[in-house]
């Protein structure tokens, strides 16, 4: 099956509603089908194999999206925040192909053999004028990959991970309902077009019938603006991006009587942001996601009923749940499993292994999956009795001392119980006795955090070897754009710090 | 009739149109309304009459399954007729819808 059908359908189906854009002046179903048609045509024009973007979030990106799958064109969207060598080195990796860049963006672009560079502005002028354009009929293409997105790459050369037309629309049936919005629903998509979140944004609204409004960059303040404005009642926001946007609503006094449910994930939510939510945002469901680019989003999730039960008890058991990210989807297998292979028991960690239609496993020449479909997710977790799934983070995080696996998770999850501690990362740094070393990097509220203190409390709690032996304090810690704490750079720089003194 | 997946068809006798989900292990026929169903661009309009014993109707957004065959349809518009394979009456599959993630 292929993603164009979604749009298909439901544009069939409900013609006249509003897909895209703002409510006064958004685009109709009927309309979206009839320029994605036509900027398919285009594309199947050009005659190269790939459809690459660069460049905000707009109307132009689902247009691409879905033309792409129409052309047989595999969608490449690009990471504007890279620097330019490492941009043109993925740019030439996308050839033979038709580039649409934003307008300020094309500068950065180096000539390269294959790429046919298209202003965003020219785009725009052809296809996104105000009259509905007539249809244009296509062959069915048989190029079965719908999209290609390179991984962060912070282990070195970015892979290109493959996303199947099968996996998207298998992602997108087993966990939407076809029409299940309704007329009113609009959601505000943040997330830069470069993430799986912001791929399956626009499949998942499509296909349930719901309108898509766009922020091209993400600000607390434009994000407030625009859900007030436009209605939204549905939004996936990152830990980051919640923090702020609760801020800005403080100040503000803006209560979004409109919005219905928030999203999020892409990193750990700080307990204390949710419960500040729930608390400013008592009409909105809360739905925290699991899931990774080869994935094609999530693979778990935990509810606003799992929320609201979570935060209620006075079991520790049920209480932490607040902390997960909840059951495996209905549609997917998920196993934690021991390094020789075995499953582990409740509340024991491995690695995540998850197997599913929607789970592609897959980069561009490189398959990762196992034969009998499992792959394995690098990611650290556990599950608890209740089938509950805590992600510790990725497996290499985890720190090795004296042979001893510890999760930073559980360590980074006490500090924040701490009122002085607005933020911090427990990392293991190299270290000559044990292999690795227990570190704490500290964003203090007060300026004089009471570490001795704190190493006391956790002695207590956890265990000696679990208590961080060194203690950083900085202004801030480093993230990426979609809330990813960038651990790698802190690593490397405190190894340094480590080194030097 | 060849029931691939993401193939669309429509009902000879009501207003109802359909995808393939999930394709029969075996060929088969697909009827809606008590006849069989016809491609999605088929020219003709629906005419002739449900029958009454598959005429409880197709309902927009809802799964469809014949468990002995693991055919499974998408009702992708509504229609009076109700879908059968083989003359087996489908039932709805009831899944629960879950809570936009993305």
């Amino acid at each position: 099956m292929r993603t164009p059908l979604l749009l298909d359908i439901a544009a069939d189906a409900c013609c006249d509603r509003q897909a895209l854009g703002g409510r006064a002046d958004g685009v109709d179903f009927d309309g979206y089908r009839a320029r994605a048609t036509r900027v398919a045509a285009w594309l199947a024009g050009k005659g190269k194999a790939n459809t690459a973007f660069l460049g905000m979030n707009g109307t132009a990106l689902p247009l691409l999206l879905f033309a792409s799958g129409m052309a047989g064109t595999p969608f490449v969207p690009l990471n504007y925040r890279l620097a330019d060598a490492d941009l043109n080195k993925l740019v030439a990796r996308s050839a033979p192909a038709v580039l649409i860049a934003d307008d300020d963006m094309l500068a950065r672009i180096a000539p390269v053999e294959g790429v046919e560079l298209v202003a965003r502005s020219d785009f725009e002028a052809e296809f996104l004028g105000d009259e509905t354009p007539e249809k244009v009929e296509l062959p069915e293409a048989d190029n079965d990959i719908a999209v290609l997105l390179f991984t962060s790459g912070t282990t070195g050369e970015p892979k290109a991970a493959v996303l199947r037309h099968g996996n998207l629309t298998s992602y997108v049936m087993s966990t939407v309902e076809f029409l299940g919005a309704d007329e009113e629903e609009a959601a505000l998509v943040s997330v830069p077009s470069y993430h799986i979140a912001g791929i399956s944004a626009i499949l998942t609204a499509a296909y349930g019938g719901r309108r898509i409004v766009y922020l091209p960059a993400f600000t607390a303040e434009d994000w407030v603006a625009t859900a007030a404005h436009e209605g939204i009642t549905h939004a996936m926001v990152v830990p980051t991006m919640l923090d702020r946007i609760l801020d800005v609503m403080a100040e503000t006094g803006e209560t979004l009587p409109a919005l219905r449910a928030l999203s999020y994930g892409g990193g750990k939510m700080p307990e204390p942001v949710i419960a500040r939510a729930l608390e400013m945002l008592p009409q909105v469901d809360f739905v925290n996601a699991y899931g990774l680019t080869e994935t094609s989003s999530t693979i778990a999730l935990l509810g606003a009923e799992d929320h609201r039960i979570a935060f209620a008890s006075d079991d520790p058991q049920v209480r932490r749940r607040i902390a997960s990210v909840g059951q495996p989807l209905p549609s997917v297998e998920l196993e934690i499993r021991r390094e020789d292979g075995s499953c582990c028991a409740p509340g024991e960690q491995g690695e995540i292994h998850v197997r599913g239609e929607q789970v592609s496993g897959e980069y561009l020449h490189k398959k990762a999956i196992a034969d009998d479909g499992w792959f394995a997710t690098n990611d650290a977790g556990w599950l608890d009795e209740g089938g509950y799934l805590f992600v510790e983070g990725r497996l290499d995080d985890v720190i090795v001392r004296g042979g001893e696996n510890i999760s930073p998770g559980e360590i980074e999850d006490m500090l924040r119980t701490f009122d002085d501690i607005a933020d911090c990362a427990v990392l293991g740094i190299p270290c000559e006795k044990w292999g690795e070393k227990v570190v704490a990097v500290i964003v203090s509220r007060s300026g004089h955090p009471d570490t001795t203190a704190m190493a006391a409390t956790i002695r207590t709690k956890l265990r000696s070897t679990k208590t961080p032996e060194q203690w950083f304090v900085r202004d801030a810690l480093p993230y990426n754009e979609t809330g990813k704490l960038l651990r790698r750079i802190l690593k490397a720089e405190l190894a340094e710090e480590v080194c030097a003194g | 009739m060849e029931l691939k997946p993401g193939s669309r068809w429509k009902s000879a006798v009501c207003d109802a149109q359909l995808v393939v989900v999930r394709p029969p292990s075996a060929p088969g026929e697909l009827q809606c309304g008590g006849a069989p169903v016809v491609p999605i661009d088929d020219a003709s309009a629906p005419g002739g009459a449900v029958h009454p014993d598959f005429a409880e109707g197709v309902l927009i957004g809802k799964r469809y399954t014949d468990e002995a065959s693991g055919i499974e349809v998408l009702g992708a518009k509504a229609g009076k007729g109700s879908l059968a394979f083989n003359g087996v009456a489908m039932t709805i599959k009831g899944a629960k819808p879950l809570p936009a993630s993305d």
